[in-house]
């Protein structure tokens, strides 16, 4: 469900945009998250991770995510 | 608190804020970052958040980042685990390092305590 919910506000975010996230243990707390968007063209990594941090920053405070990681890739 | 968590990433060459010590890590991530910085021989002051909530609380809001671990060189935010370890990856990490620390790298470690 979790899973669902952080799929939906990053599509949210990231409108059309390349959007995978993946549980990483089964548990429902552990995300692997990936976005590919021209949104991150130009910016540095921790612009590009800022944004994704900023889409998610509710299930970030409550609790929801214990361990995030994340990968950005701009487009070619 | 908060300034003594400001001194350390204002003064440090590298400093990496963790869950746990570099002798004793408590989180995969902060695992991660410990070691691609070790590989990278970065001299680093490490500062385990664990021992009080506030020690978080009060880094997430000087630096804007929400997760554990931090790795700042000489005061710039450079990531958490997945970037230094893309970093790492490309090159850019020990690029960095020698840019901003010299050739010279010691590959020392250090706990400073910030409570």
């Amino acid at each position: 469900m979790a899973v669902r919910t952080l799929t939906e506000l990053l599509e949210g975010a990231f409108p059309g945009d390349e959007v995978s996230v993946e549980d990483r243990t089964g548990g429902g707390d552990h995300f692997q998250v990936t976005v590919v968007s021209p949104r991150f063209d130009g910016l540095s990594l921790v612009e590009q991770h800022r944004l994704v941090y900023d889409a998610l920053a509710a299930p970030l405070a409550d609790g929801t995510i214990h361990e995030l990681r994340i990968s950005t890739k701009g487009t070619p | 608190m908060r300034d003594e968590i400001k001194d350390v990433i204002e003064t440090s060459e590298v400093a990496l804020f963790m869950k746990g010590t570099p002798q004793f890590v408590m989180c995969g991530n902060s695992q991660r970052a410990l070691e691609a910085l070790r590989r990278a021989g970065a001299p680093v002051t490490a500062v385990d958040i664990l021992p009080d909530p506030r020690i978080r609380q009060e880094l997430s809001a000087i630096s804007g980042w929400p997760t554990i671990p931090q790795v700042f060189v000489r005061g710039e935010l450079i990531g958490g685990a997945d970037i230094v370890e893309e970093l790492e990856r490309s090159g850019e990490l020990e690029r960095t390092l020698r840019e901003k620390l010299g050739d010279d790298l010691s590959g020392e470690e250090r706990i400073v305590p910030v409570v």
